[in-house]
Formats: structure tokens, C-alpha cells, sequence
């Protein structure tokens, strides 16, 4: 195809996103399109089961049954999550395996809020009100992206994930109408995870490589500094709600603008954790690797069993 | 040894209606493909039968024959109800 | 207060509560997305029907008694469940033989629980028989997997149906609370079940081209209270929040 050709293939691709028509698998994309999304996609599903990890540090812990059976359904549907997302991306003509090696050998990247630890039970109440609030944010939009796979796993993952933030939320509101002890709790749990939340909707817009391109395609609508206002704006009347306390002291309500201002974020920290500094990274990609690594002969006996089958089925009609 | 193939996944989700198309996963076999589906896309009572196909016999049309495929129907106008004007008196027909 | 009904229930539930506290471990873990969401459902199922038994257990005991006292606040002799459901995941081998040895029990004792002169454990058993249906397919498929599919696969579930064989025959145990709960028509008499839960068990470590253990010492005492050393610390991990912070609300 000459050079001509790809350019004018490009205009009829780009004018038919501007037309909000979805591009499907075997239809002609760019190459950066489907490398974008590839990248994006995959990103996507490897923080959906790395995800599965620190909240799953307290299923055996939880306080009670009925706390229990809801904090696992949850991680179950980050399973799944995991799961759509990895097929969505397998329609781009990438295994789910091969996702997996970039994620075990660290080059592809996932969610940085994940390499933070779990410490307390309010750390499950924290995930759900901060982390799920944020990605809701994030995810309402991509149901109309461009990609037809992607946007419709996305569909499917909102609707799976509405009961999540509230399950968040209403363990938090518990533990701040409780004792003082469990108060304490959950104001601590809030002081860890309110910058690393915030910090989880990206980089600033000046210092963010792919806003723009990712704009045209519809694999964004907001900004993340968008994202982040209207984060903070949502949050913040919920954690006076049940009475507690945002962990920003310069933080205040801009009667004007209607919104709320808030601090600097430290960003040196955020870029430690994306390189793998953070206090979890290797413990976070090493539960992978041995899940994965350590269920090969499983996954080996079944197609081997497979295979035996399907040839006693053959001799069978013979 | 080969990766679990890739199926694709139909479901009906209540009788008189049909399966349709809800997603994708891994299986070594046809049956472990239907427990798998089960598994994953039944959680919420989305289905009462499930259909499990491998991704590889699927075949379709390539997005390069739309033109050909698609586009003769567009102006067969007279194929649909609307095409024949009637008068109004007539009210069921 | 009727104690043997309470004990009775104990005994039962307490094989789901520490089996799906097991399966809990698990999440995350297991080796493909597919199984790690499939075993996810069993454990939701086991700790769906603990809360219908303890709930039932509470209204029975009253007081202040609810399921969660009932599951997180007994001293270790007093869970009754059975060894093999507490012992630990060695490997998918290990949790898949466990799953398949008790799944087979738990389908035949809920098969006559449902027949109960006790309308509630009746009730119970009738919604559970369809979720551990379900689970008995499940491990089954994997068993004749395992046995059936490579030679790696074939030794690494031989040993684990070897190791964990040896607490198959305390399934068909009775403690005197079991007794006065079958003289009573309300609880149901496992010695009966020992015949055809060897008959179904072997039919499928056959298929598997598995060999069936000849073992002639058994292990015992679950159904006592007298646990393996592992459940010590399956308890402390389960109870820390309860214990940690007694009565609070979570």
C-alpha cells in the first residue's frame, strides 16, 4: 500500500470515529490505533487482576460472613473484568499469554495504586469508596469509545461494578459510625489512600504523552486533571458525610468556581511506584508469575486430556 | 504444550428469546468451555442456556466486501411495509 | 434448647465454613482466570449455605448468639468439621482432590438431609443439593483432567488422592449428637452413605485411570473437635478481626 493510500485510509478511519461509528475487529485501522488500544486495553485488564491482590489479602480476614461473601464476589468480578478485558484485547491478534509475559517481565504497566499494601480491614472500605470511585470515573466514558469490543466490555464491567464503590463505602461508613477504634481506622486507611486515588486518574495534562491522540479515538473524553476535579468534587461531601476528614489541609471549597481546591500531589512518588519502587511492585508481579508459572502443568493436563479425547472421539467413528 | 483455545460464548437469557452473542474465554475442551461460561457470564442470572463455539470455526465476512455485501440492499425500498403508500381509511393492513 | 440440633448443625456447617474459607486462599492464585472465577463460585456457595445453617444455629441458641459469634468466635474444639476440608492447598492437585473427596459426601448427605423431619434443614439442603451438584461436576471433570492428562498430572494427583485418602472414612463417622439427631428423623445416618460414596468415588478415579489407595488406616477426630495442627492457624487468620476487636459492628 503506498503512502497515499495509508493517508487516505486514515481520513476515512478518523472521519468515521468523528462520525461515532465503531471500528471492529477486522475492519482496516492504523497501526498506532491498534497498538494504542493493545496497550491501553491490556494496561486495563492487568490492573483489574493485579487488583485482585491486595484485596485479596483480607478475604481470609474479613470480620464477617456477610463482609466476606461480598468482598470476594468483588475480587471474582475482577476476575472476570480481567478476563473480558484480555479477550477484548485478544481480538487485536494478541493471546492473552503474550499480555501475560509483558506483564510477568514488567514491561507492560498496571494501575500504580495496586503496589500499595492492604494493612487494615478499612483498607478494603478505602479500595472500594476511593480506587472503584476513581475507576468508574475513568470507565463511564470508555462505554463509548471507539473500539467496539472495548466498548462493550466496559458495559458489561460498569454494570458488574456498580455494587462495588457502594460495598467501599458502606464498610467505610460503618467503621465511622463505630467505635473510636474503628474510626480511627478508617481515618487511617482514608490518610493513605486519598493521594494515591487522586494520583490513580494520571499525570497531569501537561507532563500526559497520549491525551491528545487518545481524545480523537474516544479512549478518553476528560483530561485527567478533569477527572481528578470531578473526583474531588464527588468525594469530598461524602467523607464529611460519615465524618471524616480529607487528609489536605489546604484543601477548600472555591465558592466561584464551585469546585474544590486542593494541594500538590507528589508526583516523585507516583513515578517511583510506576518504575517499581513501591512498597508492593515485586511481591504484586511475583503472585502473579507464580500463579501463572506454577498452574502450567494444569493448564498442560487439561489440553493434553483434551487432545485424548477429541482422538478417541475420531477412532471411535472410525 | 498449546494454550487453552479461545471460544466464543451465546447466551439466551430467558426462554423465547434468543442466544446472542455475550463474549469470549479460555478452555481446554467443549465442556470445560460450557463450565467456564457458566462460571463467568451466569454470576448475575443473565441466562437459562448457554452455546460455546471455538473461536476458530467461526467464519466471517471480510469488512473489505462490505460494499458488495451490504450496499445492493439499501435501495430495495420496496422490500419494507412503508414503500406502499395506502390510504389513510385503510387502518389495519 | 435443643444442643444435639445445634451440635448437629455445627458438624454440618462447618464443613462449608472451612472449606470455602480454604477456596478463599485461593483467589487470585489459581492457574487460569477461568478456574480462579469457578472455584470463587464454590466458596460463595459454601459460605452462602454456612449463613443459612448458623442463622438457623443463632435462632436456636438465642441471646446474642448470631452467625458470625457462631463462626468466628468458638474455641477450636468446638468447630466440628471433618479433617479433610482443613487441610491446607499444597497445590491444585491438593485443593481439587479435597473438593472432589468431600463434594461427592456433601451431595449424598444433602440428598437425604432434604427428607429432614427439620423443615428449615430441609430447606437448606434442597437449595444447596443444585450449587454442590454443580461442584461435584466440577472437581469430577477436573479428577479424570488430572488423572487422564499428562504424566506429570497423573503422579501429582495419585499422591494427592493418596495423601488425603486417609481421611475419607471420618466422613461415616457419628458422634452422639449425629445419633440423636437420626433417632430423631431430623438428622441424617452417614454410615449408610459409606457404600455408594466408595462406589462413586471409585467409578471416577477409574475413568481417571487413577488407582484407588488400599489404605487401611484412617485418620479421625474432626468430628470431635480434634483438629489437624493446621487448623490452629486457618482459625487464627479466620477469627483475628473478632478477636482483635470484640464486639464491634462491621
Amino acid at each position: 500500500m503506498s503512502e497515499h493510500e495509508v493517508k487516505n485510509l486514515e481520513a476515512i478511519f478518523d472521519a468515521r470515529i468523528a462520525r461515532d461509528e465503531k471500528i471492529e475487529p477486522k475492519d482496516w485501522m492504523p497501526e498506532k490505533y491498534r497498538q494504542t488500544h493493545i496497550r491501553q486495553i491490556s494496561q486495563h485488564a492487568h490492573s483489574e487482576i493485579v487488583g485482585m491482590l491486595p484485596e485479596g489479602n483480607w478475604i481470609t480476614r474479613a470480620p464477617s460472613l456477610k463482609r466476606k461473601v461480598a468482598l470476594l464476589a468483588k475480587i471474582q468480578d475482577e476476575a472476570g473484568h480481567g478476563l473480558y478485558l484480555y479477550s477484548a484485547c485478544e481480538t487485536l491478534g494478541v493471546s492473552r499469554e503474550e499480555l501475560y509475559d509483558q506483564l510477568h517481565s514488567g514491561k507492560a504497566k498496571y494501575s500504580s495504586i495496586f503496589n500499595y499494601p492492604t494493612l487494615t480491614w478499612a483498607d478494603m472500605g478505602a479500595i472500594g469508596w476511593l480506587v472503584d470511585g476513581a475507576a468508574i470515573i475513568n470507565q463511564v466514558p470508555l462505554t463509548t469509545t471507539s473500539f467496539g469490543p472495548y466498548a462493550r466490555a466496559m458495559v458489561r464491567v460498569c454494570k458488574e461494578e456498580s455494587f462495588h464503590q457502594r460495598q467501599g463505602f458502606q464498610i467505610m461508613m460503618t467503621l465511622a459510625e463505630g467505635t473510636p477504634e474503628q474510626k480511627e481506622m478508617a481515618q487511617d486507611a482514608l490518610n493513605r489512600w486519598w493521594f494515591p486515588a487522586l494520583m490513580m486518574l494520571g499525570p497531569t495534562d501537561d507532563a500526559s504523552v497520549h491525551t491528545e491522540q487518545s481524545m480523537k479515538w474516544k479512549l478518553k473524553r476528560k483530561t485527567n486533571d478533569e477527572l481528578r476535579q470531578q473526583f474531588v468534587d464527588q468525594t469530598v461531601p461524602q467523607a464529611h458525610m460519615i465524618g471524616l476528614t480529607i487528609p489536605d489541609p489546604t484543601l477548600k471549597f472555591n465558592e466561584e468556581t464551585k469546585h474544590y481546591e486542593f494541594g500538590e500531589l507528589d508526583w516523585d512518588e507516583f513515578w517511583q511506584v510506576v518504575k517499581g519502587h513501591g512498597p508492593c511492585n515485586k511481591e504484586r508481579i511475583s503472585a502473579r508469575k507464580n500463579a501463572w508459572d506454577n498452574g502450567k502443568w494444569v493448564r498442560d493436563a487439561a489440553m493434553a486430556y483434551a487432545e485424548k479425547q477429541a482422538n478417541k472421539e475420531v477412532k471411535q467413528a472410525i | 504444550m498449546k494454550n487453552w483455545p479461545l471460544w466464543e460464548v451465546f447466551i439466551r437469557s430467558k426462554n423465547g428469546l434468543e442466544h446472542r452473542h455475550c463474549g469470549s474465554l479460555h478452555a481446554s475442551d467443549a465442556t470445560m468451555a460450557l463450565e467456564n461460561a457458566r462460571d463467568v457470564y451466569t454470576r448475575r442470572m443473565e441466562g437459562v442456556s448457554i452455546w460455546v463455539v471455538p473461536s476458530a470455526q467461526i467464519t466471517a465476512s471480510n469488512p473489505h466486501d462490505s460494499a458488495e455485501l451490504f450496499d445492493p440492499a439499501k435501495d430495495k425500498a420496496y422490500r419494507h411495509p412503508t414503500f406502499y403508500e395506502l390510504p389513510d381509511e385503510l387502518k389495519h393492513m | 434448647m435443643n444442643n444435639n440440633l445445634i451440635q448437629y448443625i455445627y458438624g454440618i456447617a462447618d464443613n462449608s465454613l472451612i472449606l470455602g474459607q480454604r477456596l478463599g486462599e485461593l483467589c487470585g492464585h489459581g492457574p487460569s482466570l477461568e478456574t480462579d472465577i469457578a472455584m470463587t463460585n464454590i466458596s460463595l456457595d459454601l459460605f452462602g449455605q454456612v449463613r443459612s445453617y448458623f442463622q438457623y444455629a443463632a435462632k436456636l441458641i438465642g441471646g446474642d448468639a448470631t452467625e458470625d459469634t457462631i463462626a468466628f468466635l468458638r474455641k477450636e474444639r468446638e468447630y466440628k468439621n471433618v479433617l479433610l476440608v482443613e487441610q491446607p492447598n499444597q497445590d491444585f492437585a491438593y485443593s481439587i482432590t479435597r473438593q472432589f473427596l468431600f463434594d461427592v459426601y456433601h451431595l449424598l448427605v444433602l440428598e437425604e438431609l432434604q427428607n429432614s423431619k427439620d423443615e428449615t434443614l430441609s430447606a437448606i439442603a434442597k437449595k444447596s443439593i443444585k450449587e454442590v451438584s454443580y461442584h461435584t461436576r466440577f472437581s469430577s471433570d477436573w479428577i479424570r483432567r488430572l488423572g487422564d492428562g499428562t504424566e506429570e498430572s497423573h503422579n501429582k494427583i495419585q499422591t494427592a488422592i493418596n495423601d488425603l485418602w486417609i481421611f475419607t472414612d471420618e466422613l461415616f463417622h457419628q458422634t452422639d449428637a449425629d445419633k440423636a439427631m437420626v433417632a430423631e428423623g431430623i438428622g441424617v445416618d452417614v454410615t449408610l452413605l459409606k457404600g455408594t460414596y466408595f462406589k462413586k468415588v471409585n467409578e471416577i478415579l477409574e475413568e481417571a485411570t487413577l488407582e484407588i489407595p488400599t489404605i487401611e488406616y484412617f485418620q479421625k477426630g474432626g468430628k470431635q473437635g480434634i483438629h489437624s495442627e493446621h487448623m490452629g492457624y486457618l482459625l487464627a487468620q479466620m477469627q483475628y478481626m473478632q478477636l482483635a476487636y470484640p464486639n464491634m459492628n462491621w
